[in-house]
């Protein structure tokens, strides 16, 4: 089956605006009748891309596609890339600004929450050219 | 879907079929067809926006009369504490409660009473840590009900306990069947709402199988003969019970104050709600441990069936509960049926397409490729509040693609037929795609 596919222009300009293209995507997923679990992981793990490419990259693009398995989400920047993905990984590490933890955000949590709430995560980064965060969220979660 | 009742209802004479409440609709659960605000039933929940916007008083609500009083032998009045800000100079709630004697109930027994027992099931419970964080108030029916209808991921967040007005009636029942002897069914238990919402819940609650409330009358309907009342008495009888937690669930806040808990949000504004509602869905507010939410701008004090502005009979109840004690009703003694749901929240998918997956994304691919060809002003001349809408209409409900006025006139144009040059062309779409 051919799935459904969901492009966000996600813009770094305005801090404002973060977390509306996984707002869109989940009220698909419900108006699609997917399961609340799965819905409940696509949210949260794609709210915390959304945020990061703000954040980190002046935005970027998100191409969704929904099938009736799953779920797969790219992100896409072209911000500065990450230096070391193994680092940026684990729980607490953050390098956001000052300003944006003032709002709650540079927790350290994002990719590991990302990690958490998918079934499988990929990430490209390259230095000085940008990132790719690859994620794919199963309805039947393998245990 | 049937079997959904609804207290808010259309005049169809009044209507003129104008869009305010179909913008406004938090469901989009409103359909302008033939000219009138037509409601889409397994949508809809009771929230009232409809009647607060509609400038032809259009959408209405319905409530008991007090006529039914005369169906039972004895009656008791169930106040909301909203009732209590209604009144400007009041100083003192007994003429309120007073006053309600005097209009024909045998008895009053507050709403506050049920609410502040209510709150302290609610500290036990979580002071047990007997239910999953954050907790979300059951207290506003409207909200239970959007909940229900679409935010899936949050129903097992939703306060188990009944709410205040349905323990209250069970309670003004029992008492009154003691003290008189006469069969329940000889009791009239009449609530004095300030919202159609509420008078759903009466009709058709949700989480236990009957409420013990016989009827649900308007505030804003008994409101004159209730100051005509108050105006005569010289001494009101001592007649409140509750305390300054029970009388503060009328506006926004109050519930979630009375946990004494430091991690509490409330919010108020069926908009506002949804967007909690939205944070709470992606996670974002994790030290969170309750959220009041009500439909009503400022709380239940923001009812559609309350007669004073919202911030004003708040600003009043404020000034009337200065002198109550903390709270004069607890939860000691009182068995499980007595606050507990029957039944836990079901998600209700009325929002979905199909119940057959591959046909629903067959569907939304339509529905996206029809999006993409309406003109993207939502304006809705078609009927439907958005132009996504009407994309989802055409493919569920059987709308046509020139309900569209945009469409309608390039289709009559390339047809030859001349079309008013007053209807602008909308500028190309940049919606969120490309």
């Amino acid at each position: 089956m051919k799935p459904i596919t969901k492009r966000y222009e996600v813009s770094g300009d305005d801090f404002t605006h973060a977390g509306e293209a996984s707002s869109k995507v989940k009220a698909a997923l419900k108006q699609l009748g997917y399961a609340p679990d799965a819905i409940r992981r696509t949210a949260i793990a794609m709210y915390e891309g959304e945020i990061n490419m703000v954040i980190h990259a002046n935005g970027g693009l998100a191409s969704v596609e929904i099938y009736p398995d799953r779920v797969e989400i790219l992100l896409d920047d072209h911000g500065p890339g990450i230096e070391n993905v193994e680092l940026a990984m684990q729980e607490g590490y953050s390098t956001a600004p000052d300003e944006v933890r003032a709002l709650g955000f540079g927790a350290g949590m994002g990719l590991p929450n990302i990690k958490k709430y998918t079934d499988d995560m990929r990430i490209e980064s390259k230095l000085g050219v940008g990132t790719k965060v690859f994620m794919t969220v199963k309805v039947d979660r393998e245990e | 879907m049937s079997g959904f009742y609804h207290s808010v209802t259309l005049d169809e004479e009044k209507c003129k079929g104008c869009t305010h409440c179909m913008g406004r609709c938090p469901t989009e659960a409103i359909r302008v067809r033939d000219g009138k605000a037509r409601i889409l039933s397994e949508r809809c929940i009771d929230c009232g926006e409809c009647i607060r916007v509609c400038p032809h008083h259009a959408k209405r609500a319905r409530y008991d009369e007090l006529s039914r009083l005369q169906e039972f032998e004895y009656t008791i009045a169930l106040p909301a504490p909203t009732l209590y800000g209604q009144f400007s100079s009041l100083m003192d709630i007994d003429y309120v409660l007073s006053g309600l004697i005097d209009m024909g109930f045998s008895d009053v027994f507050e709403v506050s009473r049920g609410a502040e027992i209510v709150s302290d099931a609610t500290r036990r419970l979580m002071k047990d840590k007997k239910l999953p964080l954050p907790v979300i108030s059951s207290a506003c029916p409207a909200i239970v009900r959007l909940i229900r209808v679409q935010f899936p991921s949050l129903v097992d967040n939703v306060l188990p306990l009944q709410a205040p007005i349905h323990v209250a009636a069970r309670m003004a029942k029992e008492e009154a069947a003691k003290k008189t002897g006469l069969p329940f069914e000889k009791i009239g238990v009449f609530f004095i709402s300030p919202c159609p919402a509420k008078v759903t819940d009466v009709v058709q609650p949700i989480g236990i199988e009957r409420s013990w409330v016989d009827g649900a009358l308007s505030m804003a309907d008994i409101y004159p003969r209730l100051v005509e009342k108050m105006n005569k008495i010289k001494t009101p009888r001592a007649l409140a019970q509750s305390g300054i937690i029970g009388v503060s669930w009328a506006s926004s806040g109050g519930e979630a104050s009375a946990l004494i808990r430091e991690q509490y949000l409330a919010a108020d504004g069926i908009e506002n709600v949804k967007a909690v509602l939205e944070e709470l869905e992606n996670s974002t507010l994790r030290s969170l441990e309750f959220a009041e939410l009500n439909a009503c701008p400022g709380g239940c004090v923001g009812g559609v069936m309350a007669v004073e502005n919202a911030y004003v009979a708040k600003a009043r109840i404020q000034r009337l509960r200065k002198y109550l004690p903390v709270s004069l009703n607890h939860a000691d003694g009182m068995g499980g049926d007595y606050l507990d749901w029957d039944s836990r929240l079901e998600y209700i998918g009325v929002m979905e397409l199909s119940q057959d997956l591959g046909e629903a994304m067959e569907m939304m691919a339509r529905i996206d490729e029809l999006t993409e060809v309406l003109p993207g002003l939502d304006c809705g001349s078609c009927g439907a509040p958005s132009c996504r809408a009407l994309a989802e209409d055409i493919v569920t409900r059987g709308a046509r693609q020139n309900d569209c006025i945009f469409i309608l006139r390039r289709e009559a144009s390339s047809a030859g037929i001349s079309v008013s040059q007053g209807l602008m062309s909308p500028a190309d779409k940049d919606g969120e795609s490309h």
